[in-house]
C-alpha cells in the first residue's frame, strides 16, 4: 500500500529525515517510536503533503502512484488521513458544516451526488457513536475552544466519517487521559479493516497497549534505526531511548 | 468642479422649484453656505487622513434627473432578498417611484411617504427633526445633502407602534446616469416604545460613475427599537458617501449594521449619540473589497448621559490592492457615569497588496466606566488551509470556507434572517471568484 524509499526532507534548512525505508501492507498497524526530535512527526507530516517540508530524495509511492506529486486534497482524495498532534481551530465553521464539506468531496470524487441532510445526520448518529460523543458538538466550531482530548476525539470522529485507506496517528495518545485514550484508540480499533491500514506515532508505548502494532520503527536522528514486533515497544519503555542511541551508535 | 459651481448649482436647482418649499430654503441655503465656505475636506483633516477625495471634489457630477426609461421590478428583484412582501420605497437616481414601491401592510398611524411629500404635508414633523441630528457633527457632505436633498423617504412611528415587516429603502442608481450625483434625505422618527427595522440599499443596475451622497438621521424616543440596516452595493466605478446619524433618548435601543462591498470609494459614517439614561446601542459593520476598492467607515458613539451600553463590532476583507479604513471613536462625557463600551476591529488581509488603516479611539471624561477597545489586522491562517486540504477540501474550497468563516459572526448579528442569508450569499460569492483567482 505504502512504499517509502530513502526518504529525506527538510524544513527550512534543516535536513530532518535522512533516508526513511519503510512498507506498509493492507490490514497492517505500524508504530513509529522515537525521541523527541527524531524525525517522527516530520515524517507524519511529509505524508500528509505540508508545505513546510521540502523532500529532496527519495519517493513515497501510495498504491502504486507518486504521492510527492500530489497537493494534500490529492492525497486525501486517494485515501490518506493525518490525525494532527496539533489539530487546527477554525474558528466560524461549524463541525457539521466541515465534516459534510470533506464527506461531499469524497462522494463528488465517487461520482455519487452530495448526501441528503437527513441522511447524513444519521451518517453522524452512527459514527459519533464511535467516539462515544453527542450531536452536541457538530454544532461547535471546528476545535475552537475544545480541550486536548476533545481536539483528538473529533480527529477520529473525522476520520471514521471519511474512512481512509491509510490512517497515519500523530501523537494522537499525547495531552488524553486514561479514559480519553480507550475511547481514542477503540475508535481506531474499530475502524480497522482487512484492506485498510495504520501508522502510529508516538513517543510513549502507552497508546499500543491498546491499538496493538504488527510492526515497530525506532526512528532516531531522521533515519529508521531498529525495526521488529510489538516487543519492541515494550523494550523500549523498559530501557528508555538511550539503549537505541547506542544501538544506532 | 470649483466651489462656485456648486452654487450655480443650488440657483438652477431652485429654479427648477428643487429649493421648495419655502420654508425650507434658509435651511438649504445654510447648509451650502458651510459647504462653500469650508469646502471638500483634505487629508489634513483628521477625520479624512486616509481617504483621499480628490476623484471626488474635482469630479464634474450633475444633479440626476428621473430616467427617461423606468427600470421594471424584474430588475429589482435581486435586491429584494427575497421579500417583495415587505413595505418598500424605490427611489430611482434620487427621486421616489411609487410604481415600484409598496406602501401597504404597515399599520394606518404609521406615516411612510417620500420626503418630497413631506416637505410640503408633514411640515411640523419633518421641520422639528430635519437636519436636528445631523448638525452634531459638521460634514461638509452632509451640508451637500441638506443644500441639494430633493427625495428620500420619511418614516414616522407614533408611540407603541410596532412594525411587522421590515421597511425597505431602495435607492437605485439606472443606466446611462454617469457623472450624475444625487442627495437621498431619510427621517426615521421613532416615538416612545415604537419599533422598526429598516434596510437601506444602494444599488446600481449599469457599471458607471456617479455619486451618492446620502443622510439618514434617526430619532428614538424613550424605550424605542430601531433596527438599521444598510446595504452598500453600488457600482464599482461609483462613490458613496452615506451618514447616518442617531439621537437615542431614555432606555431606547439603536442597532446598525453597515454591510460595504461596493463602489470605487466609499465612506459611511454612522454616529450616535446617547442621550437618555439606559439606552443601548450596537453598531455592527462588514466591508469586503477587491480590486482598487477603497472602503472607509467612521463610526462615533457619544456616550452623554449615565448607564448606557454601545457594543461595536467591524470587520473586513480585503483582496488585491484594496484599502479599507476604519476610525471609531467611543467619547464618554463627564456626566455618562457607569458607561459600558465594547469595541472590536478585525481586518483579514486576502492579499500581500492590500492595506487597512484601523484607528480606534477612546475619550473619556468620566470617572466610573468601564471601556476596551481593540484592533487587530491579520491574514489567513495557512495552517488551517492545509488542515481543510488534509480532509480531502480543494484549496480554492477551503480559502473560501475558511475566509467567510471570519466574517460569519459578525453576519449572524444581523437580526433580519433573509438580509443575513442575502449578504453570506453575496460575500461567499466573491470570495469564490476570490479564491479561484488565487489558485
Amino acid at each position: 500500500m505504502l512504499e517509502i524509499k530513502n526518504l529525506h526532507a527538510k524544513a527550512e534548512d534543516n535536513l530532518i529525515l535522512k533516508g526513511i525505508d519503510l512498507t506498509v501492507h493492507a490490514g497492517e498497524i505500524h508504530a513509529v517510536m522515537g525521541p523527541n526530535g527524531s524525525g517522527k512527526s516530520t515524517l507524519a507530516q511529509v505524508l500528509a503533503g505540508h508545505p513546510a517540508y521540502e523532500v529532496t530524495e527519495g519517493s513515497i509511492l501510495f498504491e502504486g502512484q507518486d504521492l510527492l506529486e500530489s497537493e494534500p486534497d490529492a492525497r486525501a482524495a486517494a485515501g490518506i488521513f493525518l490525525a494532527f498532534q496539533y489539530p487546527v481551530e477554525i474558528p466560524g465553521v461549524s463541525n457539521a458544516y466541515f465534516l459534510r464539506a470533506a464527506y461531499n468531496e469524497k462522494r463528488k470524487r465517487q461520482g455519487l451526488d452530495e448526501i441528503d441532510p437527513i441522511d447524513f445526520m444519521d451518517l453522524m448518529e452512527e459514527k459519533l457513536s464511535l467516539v462515544n460523543w453527542s450531536s452536541d458538538i457538530l454544532s461547535r466550531a471546528v476545535n475552537a475552544g475544545f480541550s486536548g482530548g476533545e481536539k483528538k476525539r473529533n480527529e477520529i470522529l473525522q476520520m471514521a466519517v471519511l474512512e481512509p485507506k491509510l490512517a497515519v496517528l500523530d501523537e494522537t495518545d499525547s495531552g488524553l487521559d486514561i479514559d480519553a485514550l480507550r475511547i481514542v484508540a477503540e475508535g481506531v480499533n474499530s475502524l480497522r479493516r482487512p484492506d485498510n491500514a495504520t501508522i502510529v506515532v508516538t513517543h510513549y508505548q502507552r497508546l499500543l497497549n491498546y491499538i496493538v502494532p504488527d510492526y515497530v520503527h525506532v526512528l532516531f536522528g531522521g533515519r529508521i534505526v531498529k525495526s521488529g514486533g510489538k516487543e519492541l515497544a515494550l523494550e523500549l519503555e523498559e530501557r528508555g531511548y538511550d539503549w537505541v542511541h547506542e544501538v544506532a551508535a | 468642479m470649483t466651489l462656485d459651481t456648486y452654487r450655480h448649482a443650488f440657483q438652477r436647482f431652485t429654479e427648477n422649484g428643487g429649493g421648495s418649499p419655502s420654508w425650507i430654503r434658509p435651511l438649504r441655503e445654510a447648509g451650502l453656505d458651510r459647504f462653500v465656505r469650508a469646502g471638500f475636506p483634505t487629508r489634513k483633516n483628521e477625520d479624512w487622513r486616509f481617504t483621499n477625495l480628490q476623484p471626488i471634489a474635482t469630479g464634474e457630477f450633475r444633479l440626476l434627473d428621473p430616467p427617461e426609461a423606468l427600470p421594471g421590478l424584474d430588475a429589482l428583484r435581486p435586491y429584494l432578498f427575497g421579500h417583495e412582501d415587505w413595505p418598500r420605497m424605490v427611489f430611482v437616481n434620487g427621486r421616489f417611484v411609487r410604481a415600484l414601491s409598496r406602501l401597504d401592510g404597515i399599520p394606518s398611524s404609521v406615516q411612510l411617504l417620500s420626503l418630497r411629500e413631506a416637505l410640503d404635508s408633514q411640515r411640523e414633523v419633518v421641520e422639528a427633526h430635519l437636519a436636528k441630528v445631523a448638525v452634531n457633527a459638521p460634514s461638509a457632505f452632509t451640508d451637500l445633502n441638506t443644500a441639494f436633498m430633493a427625495d428620500g423617504a420619511l418614516l414616522v412611528l407614533p408611540a407603541d407602534a410596532v412594525l411587522e415587516h421590515p421597511v425597505h429603502l431602495v435607492f437605485v442608481t439606472a443606466p446611462g446616469a454617469a457623472d450624475g450625483a444625487t442627495h437621498p434625505r431619510t427621517l426615521i422618527v421613532a416615538g416612545r416604545h415604537a419599533q422598526a427595522t429598516v434596510v437601506e440599499s444602494y444599488v446600481s443596475l449599469a457599471e458607471q460613475r456617479y455619486l451618492t451622497n446620502t443622510v439618514s438621521e434617526i430619532f428614538l424616543e424613550e424605550g424605542a427599537r430601531v433596527n438599521h440596516c444598510k446595504v452598500q452595493l453600488e457600482s464599482e466605478a461609483a462613490y458613496h458617501v452615506g451618514t447616518i446619524e442617531a439621537w437615542q433618548g431614555r432606555s431606547s435601543h439603536f442597532e446598525s449594521f453597515s454591510f460595504a462591498m461596493g463602489g470605487a470609494l466609499s465612506r459611511t459614517n454612522v454616529y450616535t449619540v446617547l442621550d437618555g439614561e439606559g439606552s443601548h446601542v450596537q453598531l455592527d459593520g462588514l466591508y469586503v473589497g477587491h480590486g482598487v476598492q477603497h472602503l472607509d467607515h467612521q463610526t462615533r458613539i457619544e456616550h452623554a448621559k449615565p448607564g448606557c451600553t454601545s457594543r461595536e463590532i467591524y470587520k473586513g476583507m480585503l483582496d488585491d490592492r484594496s484599502h479599507a479604513v476604519f476610525n471609531g471613536k467611543v467619547y464618554v462625557r463627564a456626566e455618562a457615569q457607569q458607561t459600558d463600551g465594547k469595541q472590536t476591529n478585525r481586518n483579514l488581509l486576502l492579499s500581500e497588496t492590500a492595506k487597512v488603516d484601523t484607528k480606534p479611539q477612546l475619550e473619556i471624561f468620566a470617572d466610573d466606566v468601564k471601556c476596551t477597545h481593540g484592533a487587530t489586522v491579520g491574514q489567513l491562517d495557512e495552517l488551517a488551509l492545509f488542515y481543510c486540504q488534509t480532509r480531502g477540501i480543494p484549496l480554492s474550497d477551503a480559502r473560501t470556507m475558511v475566509t467567510y468563516a471570519f466574517a460569519a459572526d459578525v453576519i449572524e448579528e444581523i437580526q433580519t434572517r433573509p438580509v443575513a442569508e442575502h449578504l453570506e450569499a453575496l460575500v461567499r460569492e466573491r470570495l469564490e471568484r476570490g479564491s479561484a483567482r488565487a489558485e
